[in-house]
């Protein structure tokens, strides 16, 4: 028992289920343990987003409106070919040309994977371009206009080289070098053991391995194995990629659609030469991210570069074609899955070979998914990044768990067919998580599972179709983040932090958790943040944002509050103690004396109180500690049903119904919650059925780099989504909240590949499912007859 | 985007007589620089600024169909209709004449695109927009369409490129009204840069590139559409359009059909069936129609009229997938208008 530490007592189990209470020990300015949502007044409602108003009359500022006086305009200049050595570059036109404030001439990559023996910055002449859309040089220019003129002018000869695009072909030993040599082996873009290459084939990386797999597959009673395809998904964010940088003698500034202001502090603060106090980071409203949006890129480092040279602010925003070849994506991938079983479906032994490609970068791996889902001691994943002349992936809403689980929960439910078992009793007898369990049993009620009939029973042209998938996400948590509560001597109040609200409503949640202990209402609580002025708060990726800054938001406002209820008490004649916050008044047990909040707060000494708190560790201790960030105890357990309808005749697959029961710990605002549980979900049929990067075998380009040409899913393809949140306390934090963002993705795929599955009694092993693929899954689809 | 001029036409003689190019002739070039001295005529602009913005098409000016009075209205005119070329595809998709005698062209004009879309294009525009083929909207690739020297849709990505008539370039038709004017037997009115006029059946007005390779009608410099006609049909007709997208919200088709027949005493009495993205012109199935013909259709008639749609089809590396959606499409359409 450390010194310091009290003991509590707090909720955990799933309420209505299993809800009971365990003792913990914690900090001495730890919070007193948070009763249940039923008990609470602000925490657990759908209170309105704080920005909401803002958004939908248009007042809400995101990057792209932020203008600043004398600000200029920068475009980038962008590699043409795949794969093409730059012989010579002449900027000097562009340079003269009138309105051109400065022209920066690109000399080191970033934002993609990293050779070994990295020679460092080059001259532009020699430098070569690794993909259609690698930058080259930026120009800023008073107009759009001017910039994009001045790129016109600069005078560059490439040497056009061999390329390859084709993942296949790209893994063949005589296949075109992206790399000449072997790059760092990183994971999750932090440094990782090193791992072999060869030719364009990073990998395999087998460090999730445990036991036996041969052995295991060899005692297996049942086999199963097939392989699995999926796409190449873009991020589509609706707002691009943006920032105004503003570089002056004092610092710099630099205004950016960002998922982590204090991380792009830090890096730009790195990349300058410059102290983290000399650099400031801000972000209003933002359009999505999707991970997208979480490191500094190349656009960024230009434009803050422009802006050093040309002395004025600087704003860069990428088009939509831009958006689309060089601002990430989700890496494709190939699974090959050896699945044994006993009879009664205990695993025996797994065996996945899985390659992918991200391009010129590294992460095509398929994630921690199959690894983690199910028991069994015998497990071998072999897993290897394949470089490709193309743009480089980056993470992308639960990165390597989506197409992971559209194979691993394709070939669970054709072992539970083999077995003459249903889908959920094979689950129920491989999933130890009690979570999901309980996420089975209520998903299976609403979706009406019992009406489920053997696979193709429709016999009509339109078939129906029930299928289910589980999600697995680990619950990430930045232990360096911070927040800070003030109370103002009006009795305003007001929480800071840096964290960034990429659209999920964080805002609104600090707003609760602080107005919670407060005894105040959400709209009385001023959110400010977004801003690296303030206390530095954690990344909007990974679904951490929540579980990292609202227990030392709840924290700060307890401690704040207790300097209040202090500085009040003898006003009151009442000891410390006794006195609590609740309906906008300070008051004693029974009620019976009391000072409203703002009379607390007048008898201040000082204008103000300030309390800046930073994240606890989780109580019960971490599972798994990475830098900055870890991996608490427990993962975060999903269940979807999907009910669809397939027309055998055109090929196309309707989702009529999906059912979603999902898990975040303590949910802290359902409507929030929903919302992006129905985005993952749409994004997951997207994904499911219509999206795909298409690039020109002849000449390396995207064909669809657009809204129009690449399909993606809009309001006609929505189907009727019913979301159902588990209350589940862990007793790990001040508010023992976790993520949403990215556990409700993962089920979405292979939920409507089981149930497309089960309509038509075909398995549909590659995405997106569109009516090409399941024309020619039916056998349906003529040999073509037309020239070659 | 370029710089360009805004004019307003005082009338369709002025406005023809302002036109230098078509928006065709100012996209075709040896270069693949598009040609900066063009005078365009712009109606809903939905196309136009497209091009623009990708930069296919530099005009220096714009003439600006749609502040000449007039030509939004859908009249009828002779048993048929007389329909303005600035008619907006909202307006077709909901008047009640072409609706309640020319079913198809209300359903296709309203399946087109997406809501805000058909509140600006307008059926002139519509019927003259360039093709959607991904290679030929691209600056990167100066296909045969736009003056180079090749196809890259043959040994590319041709997944929704054309199954007929192909003949060095195998885009399909991008209008979704076209093929449903086609089955009605369309007549365009048009006028020239002297004021001459001429009328044309859309049908013959719409090219193959095996005619013109770099223009899909027979639109020339200075010529505005003034009316699309339809002639009259029998009562006795019904029609039907369906479209098939890879998903419904603003999707291109990749395959349509609008049928027509004309139905007396079970009897079909004659029939038009064609086929939208499916070639680079709206592709009447002869042989369908002829199978219909005159003949009572039961439902192993209508088998046998949806295989003859696709006589003739020469599918491509990539979009065979479309023959068996067109020969539902079509079995639905017939079924469909006899049931209407
Ligand atoms: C996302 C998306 C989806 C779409 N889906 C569909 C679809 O499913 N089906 C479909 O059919 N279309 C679709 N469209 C295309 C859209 O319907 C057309 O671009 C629109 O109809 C063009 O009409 P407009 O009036 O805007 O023409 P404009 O862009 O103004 O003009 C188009 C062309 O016609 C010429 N022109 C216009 N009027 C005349 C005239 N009276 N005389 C001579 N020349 C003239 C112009 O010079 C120009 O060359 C889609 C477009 C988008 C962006
Ligand atoms: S199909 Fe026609 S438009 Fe497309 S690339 Fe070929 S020639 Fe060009």
């Amino acid at each position: 028992m450390s010194a310091g530490t009290r003991s509590e007592h707090y909720p955990v189990g799933i309420a209505g289920v299993s809800l009971r209470e365990i003792e913990r020990r914690v900090g001495p300015d730890e919070a007193p343990p948070l009763p249940p949502n039923a008990q609470l007044r602000t925490v657990g409602q759908s209170a309105p987003r704080v920005n909401g108003r803002a958004k939908v009359t248009g007042q809400a500022r995101f990057t792209v409106d932020v203008t600043l006086p004398g600000m200029l305009h920068a475009r980038l200049l962008r590699s043409p070919y795949p794969h093409a050595r730059i012989l010579s570059l002449d900027a000097g036109p562009a340079e003269r040309h009138p309105g051109v404030r400065a022209v920066h001439l690109i000399d080191h990559a970033i934002g993609r994977a990293r050779e070994i023996a990295d020679p460092g910055p080059a001259a532009p002449t020699g430098r070569r371009m690794l993909y259609v859309g690698d930058p080259i040089a930026a120009v800023a220019a008073v107009t759009p206009q001017e910039a994009q003129a001045a790129l016109d002018l600069i005078q560059v000869v490439y040497q056009p080289l061999p390329f390859v695009i084709d993942l296949e072909d790209a893994r063949k030993a005589d296949a075109p070098r992206v790399f000449e040599r072997a790059v760092h082996s990183e994971s999750f873009g932090e440094p990782a053991p090193q791992l072999p290459q060869h030719g364009n084939v990073h990998g395999p990386d087998l460090s999730a391995s445990r036991g036996n797999a041969a052995a295991g597959l060899n005692a297996a009673e049942v086999l199963v194995e097939a392989e699995f395809r999926t796409q190449v998904q873009t991020h589509c964010c609706l707002e691009p990629h943006a920032l105004v940088a503003d570089w002056r003698d004092e610092g710099l500034t630099v205004y950016i659609s960002t998922q982590f202001t204090a991380g792009i502090r830090a890096e730009l603060a790195e990349a300058f030469g410059l102290p983290l106090s000399r650099v400031r980071v801000l972000v209003d409203a933002m359009g999505g991210g999707f991970g997208s949006k979480s490191r500094v890129g190349q656009y960024v480092l230009s434009a803050v570069e422009l802006s050093r040279r040309a002395h004025a602010p600087v704003r860069l925003a990428l088009d939509r074609h831009e958006e689309q070849i060089d601002s990430g994506h989700r890496p494709s991938t190939v699974q090959r899955i050896r699945l044994g079983a006993r009879r009664d479906g205990t695993l025996t032994g797994v065996s996945i070979d899985a390659y992918g490609t991200a391009g010129v970068a590294l992460g095509a791996g398929v994630g921690n998914f199959a690894q983690s889902i199910y028991e069994c001691a015998h497990f071998a994943l072999a897993q290897s990044d394949v470089f490709t002349h193309a743009g480089p992936g980056a993470p992308m809403r639960a990165p390597g768990n989506v197409p992971g689980a559209f194979a691993y929960e394709q070939i669970i439910d054709e072992l539970a067919e083999r077995l003459g078992m249903d889908p959920l009793a094979l689950r129920e007898r491989i999933d130890a998580s009690p979570v999901r369990r309980e996420e089975r049993r209520a998903g299976a009620e609403r979706i009406g599972w019992s009406r489920r009939r053997p696979p193709g029973s429709d016999p009509g042209t339109l078939k129906h179709g029930l299928g289910m998938a589980q999600s697995h996400w680990p619950a990430l948590i930045q232990t360096n983040s911070a927040c800070e509560v003030r109370i103002l001597r009006d009795g305003s109040v007001e929480v800071r932090s840096s964290v960034q609200d990429i659209g999920t409503g964080v805002g609104t949640v600090l707003a609760q958790v602080v107005a919670e202990e407060l005894g105040l209402a959400p709209e009385q609580i001023a959110v400010r943040i977004g801003d690296t002025d303030f206390a530095a708060g954690p990344p909007s990726y990974g679904s951490r944002t929540s579980a990292s800054i609202t227990p030392p938001a709840r924290n700060a406002a307890y401690r704040a509050l207790r300097q209040l209820i202090e500085n009040a008490a003898p006003s009151l004649g009442a000891a410390p103690e006794a006195l609590a916050a609740r309906d906008g008044r300070i008051c004693t047990a029974d009620g019976r004396r009391s000072l409203s909040f703002r009379e607390a707060a007048a008898l201040l000494r000082t204008d103000e109180i300030s309390v800046v708190a930073s994240r606890s560790d989780d109580y019960g201790g971490f599972g798994h500690r990475m830098g900055d960030a870890a991996m608490a105890r427990k993962g975060l357990g999903g269940v979807q049903f999907a009910e669809v309808a397939v027309d055998t005749e055109t090929g196309r697959v309707l989702i009529e119904r999906v059912v979603a029961v999902q898990d975040c710990g303590r949910p802290l605002n359902p409507r929030q919650i929903e919302s992006q549980v129905h985005g993952g979900i749409l994004q997951g049929i997207s994904y499911a059925l219509y999206e795909e990067r298409i690039l020109d075998a002849h000449t390396g380009r995207m064909l669809n780099p657009n809204l129009e040409q690449y399909k993606i899913l809009r309001s006609r393809e929505t189907p009727t989504i019913e979301v159902h949140v588990l209350e589940h306390y862990q007793g790990e934090s001040a508010t023992d909240a976790y993520g949403i963002a990215e556990p409700s993705i993962i089920a979405t795929a292979p939920a409507v590949a089981n149930a497309v599955y089960n309509a038509i009694g075909v398995r549909m092993r590659a995405l997106p499912m569109n009516p090409a693929a399941i024309l020619a899954a039916l056998g349906r689809v003529p040999q073509p007859s037309g020239p070659p | 985007m370029n710089r360009f001029e805004w004019m307003t036409p005082d009338g369709i003689a002025h406005a023809a007589r302002a036109a230098t190019a078509t928006v065709a002739t100012a996209m075709i070039s040896r270069s693949g620089l598009p040609a900066t001295d063009a005078a365009v005529l712009k109606a809903g602009g939905i196309d136009l600024l497209d091009l623009m913005k990708e930069g296919l098409l530099s005009p220096h000016r714009l003439i600006n169909l749609l502040s000449i009075p007039g030509l939004d209205r859908i009249e009828p005119q002779e048993g048929g209709l007389r329909i303005g070329p600035t008619v907006t595809l909202a307006q077709l998709a909901a008047h009640e004449a072409v609706r309640a005698r020319f079913r198809a062209l209300a359903d296709a004009a309203g399946a087109s695109a997406s809501p805000q879309i058909r509140h600006l294009a307008t059926l002139g525009g519509n019927l003259l927009q360039r093709p959607r083929c991904w290679y030929f909207r691209s600056r990167a690739h100066h296909c045969a369409r736009k003056g180079g020297d090749t196809c890259f849709a043959f040994a590319g990505e041709n997944q929704y490129h054309a199954i007929f008539d192909h003949r060095g370039c195998a885009i399909v038709h991008p209008s979704t009204c076209a093929t449903a004017l086609v089955a009605f037997g369309a007549v365009l009115e048009i006028t020239g840069p002297t004021g001459a006029r001429r009328a044309a059946s859309l049908e013959a007005f719409l090219r193959l590139p095996e005619t013109d390779l770099q223009r899909e009608n027979d639109l020339l410099p200075g010529e505005i559409v003034t009316a699309i006609r339809i002639p009259a049909h029998p009562l006795t007709t019904r029609s039907i359009h369906l479209k098939q997208g890879e998903i419904d919200s603003f999707d291109w088709p990749i395959a349509e059909v609008a049928v027509a027949l004309d139905l007396a005493d079970g009897i079909c009495r004659r029939a038009s069936v064609v086929l939208g993205a499916a070639a680079p012109a709206p592709h009447r199935a002869a042989q369908a129609e002829a199978a219909l013909s005159g003949r009572a259709i039961d439902e192993a008639l209508l088998r046998t009229a949806a295989r003859a749609a696709l006589e003739g089809a020469a599918p491509l590396s990539r979009n065979a997938y479309k023959l068996p959606i067109f020969e539902a499409l079509v079995r639905r359409a017939i079924r469909a208008a006899i049931e209407a």
